[in-house]
């Protein structure tokens, strides 16, 4: 699937360090495959305890339907590794999260998921924090972000990832590829434990 | 060459298959620790290709994440946990890789098995499809977190895509005082850098009060670097490090032992290498440590009181701590020490090994556990479990009217029935105090075994330090 360009309106979720024990909690890890993880997206901020929805959380509003861009708080996706929590992004139809940073392993995580970290400057974020339900453009090709003032950002992402989701390569394939230069490595490599011995 | 390195650059370097312009370099693994809950869909992605597991003898499985932490010859009652369990079995089996199941005495959580066994060693990169896999880097190894797409490009290729990493030197000098403990300097450093401070980098822990410190507990250091942000935490590798491995069954024995050792001896940083970042910490000063709010990044000294938001000038952080401290129901500006508690967890990865129980039963023997609190201390493996047996701490706990259970996770992540109910507040020796990481709408205070202890004796928060 090629990824090139996001025109939607933005979901505002201004919190610092969400850490993805709430953006699933660790009681939905226990599936063995992807399916159905979306009921865990922030399972503990968006339902009350018996499943009724808190009508104040920004997902829960009318506005949110069809909304793909989420712009949250600094250092979102801190905490565990798990890759569930792109999965449950993206399954509510999340496809890019703007911020001032992200945790490594959930940026990381969230490539390989043709889900977009955005890094913007904190001018830029102050706009977006203050434009809820806003349209707001991502077009990855040229990495740039158009504000709702009409204003254009630049954001980074590694060329590599870049040409991962435009092109739609397949990251596991490419790595396959490399075969022989991963053969040669091993064959001069020394001190190695074993552990099937 | 003449240029300095640091153990991270050196250890990079030494792991580099390729490296072409506009790609991340392809770095090789030494060593992929497998668990229950991150690797399912790793295996069906290798079985909807067609893959093979390129190395099984790198590759190592054990159960904890969702492993009941009774009795483990009785059912387990969580049949979707189970199916995870079996489901495990079933990859191992296929897959040809070795599993620590829960039949085995060396089962255990991830980080305690991987050391315990010898596995770990200096100069090694080690994965895991967990956030604290940098626990095992006390042993002079790169070792970090990843995602499961990534589990399933290791178990494919042994090989990982990845940009090079900024480089942090944590200094600590000093002498720690009575009752402070490594768990202390690791939540001093994450309340001093916040829990994004180490983003992008890899933490060098170095200085002279790490040199003193033993391997259990380098190795509490590093289990907590993701939360300071870090991607991976590290010591370099001294005759503390040696003494630790030699002789465990994964270990290099004979002539492999001494080459080993030759080897290791270089990854040391060079005199003089620069770091992007440093932080210096002075031991002397620090106190016993305990969290108040919802990351580990809030913490406070033992004798301080809790922030005030009012004192917090930027207005996400200002709005972060009053939510904070809403959930956690606490007062702004009153001290949390002698805060009443429910629930006292020892056990995690990060404060389940034989020390952190003598530690903890340094405290509790001849007392007896607050009747408002109840107790868990749960090994982090059954070979600590069994060492605990044999010195009579299993005895101490029960006598004092704590549970002494079988190994895992457990209330760490709460994800095998150990859980907090809401509203309960619980010291615990675990790594993360995020809202209902213990249970949904539990509330958690990070600290110490020694103040787990003390605090589960007195039910409420409490100083170690006037129980010594």
């Amino acid at each position: 699937m090629k990824f090139e360009k996001i025109e939607s309106k933005i979901a505002v979720l201004p919190i610092d360090n969400v850490d993805t024990d709430q953006i699933i909690p660790a009681r939905y890890l226990k599936s063995i495959s992807k399916d159905g993880l979306g009921e865990g997206l922030f399972r503990d901020w968006r339902l009350n305890a018996d499943g009724s929805p808190k009508p104040e959380f920004v997902l829960n509003k009318p506005e949110a339907k069809g909304v793909e861009i989420l712009v949250t708080g600094d250092n979102f996706g801190c905490g565990s590794s798990r890759e569930h929590a792109p999965w449950a992004l993206v399954q509510n139809g999340i496809r890019a999260v703007i911020s001032t940073s992200f945790a490594d392993i959930f940026k990381g995580n969230a490539l390989k998921n043709q889900l977009l970290p955005v890094v913007v400057p904190a001018d830029a974020h102050a706009e977006l924090l203050k434009s809820p339900w806003a349209v707001v453009k991502i077009d990855v090709v040229s990495q740039k972000v158009t504000l709702p003032s009409g204003r254009t950002v630049e954001f980074p992402i590694d060329a590599f990832s870049k040409t991962c989701l435009v092109e739609g390569v397949d990251e596991l394939g490419y790595m396959l590829q490399q075969d022989p230069a991963i053969a040669a490595f091993e064959a001069k490599r020394v001190g190695s434990v074993n552990t099937l011995l | 060459m003449s240029q300095r390195r640091t153990i991270v650059e050196k250890i990079w370097d030494n792991h580099i298959v390729t490296a072409q312009p506009g790609v991340p370099s392809l770095i090789y693994i030494d060593l992929h620790l497998c668990h229950e809950v991150t690797t399912p869909q790793a295996f069906q992605t290798l079985r909807d290709r067609g893959l093979k597991v390129r190395r099984p003898d790198l590759t190592i499985a054990t159960m904890d994440h969702s492993t009941p932490t009774t009795p483990h010859n009785l059912p387990i009652l969580d049949l979707v946990g189970k199916a995870q369990l079996d489901q495990m079995e079933k990859n191992c089996a296929d897959f040809g890789i070795r599993l620590y199941n829960l039949k085995s005495d060396k089962q255990g959580i991830v980080h305690v098995m991987g050391p315990e066994q010898g596995l770990t060693q200096p100069g090694m990169t080690i994965v895991c499809g967990d956030s604290h896999t940098a626990t095992h880097g006390a042993f002079g190894a790169l070792a970090f977190g990843i995602g499961t797409s990534q589990v399933g490009q290791v178990l494919a290729t042994q090989c990982l895509l990845q940009q090079p990493s900024k480089t942090y030197a944590i200094r600590v000098e000093g002498k720690l005082q009575p009752g402070v403990t490594a768990k202390d300097i690791i939540l001093a450093v994450i309340a001093k850098i916040g829990i994004g401070g180490g983003t992008e980098c890899v933490f060098e822990y170095t200085g002279s009060t790490i040199r003193g410190l033993s391997m259990e507990e380098r190795m509490t250091i590093c289990n907590m670097s993701i939360e300071g942000g870090a991607r991976a935490g590290l010591v370099a590798p001294d005759d503390t490090t040696y003494q630790y491995i030699a002789g465990r069954e994964f270990a290099p024995k004979g002539a492999d032992w001494d080459a080993a050792l030759a080897r290791w001896r270089q990854l040391p940083t060079d005199h003089d290498a620069e770091y992007a970042h440093a932080l210096t910490l002075d031991a002397n000063e620090l106190e016993p440590m305990v969290t108040f709010g919802t990351n580990p990044g809030m913490g406070i000294a033992i004798s301080d009181n809790i922030p005030d938001p009012a004192s917090v000038s930027d207005p996400i952080e200002k709005s972060d701590l009053v939510k904070a401290l809403k959930y956690m129901d606490l007062q702004p500006g009153q001290p949390l020490k002698g805060h009443p508690i429910d629930v006292v967890f020892v056990g995690s990865c990060t404060n389940s090994r034989i020390s952190d129980l003598r530690a903890a039963a340094s405290i509790i023997k001849g007392r007896k556990v607050s009747p408002k609190v109840r107790m868990l201390v749960v090994p982090g493996s059954m070979q600590v479990k069994k060492q605990a047996e044999a010195e009579g701490l299993d005895k101490i706990f029960r006598d004092a009217g704590a549970d002494f259970r079988e190994a895992g996770c457990s209330m760490c992540l709460a994800m095998n029935g150990d859980q907090l109910e809401p509203g309960e507040y619980s010291v615990s020796t675990s790594n993360r105090n995020f809202e209902g990481r213990q249970g949904k709408g539990g509330r958690t205070f990070l600290a110490s075994p020694l103040t787990a202890a003390a605090s589960a004796i007195m039910g409420v928060v409490t100083d170690v330090r006037t129980l010594l």
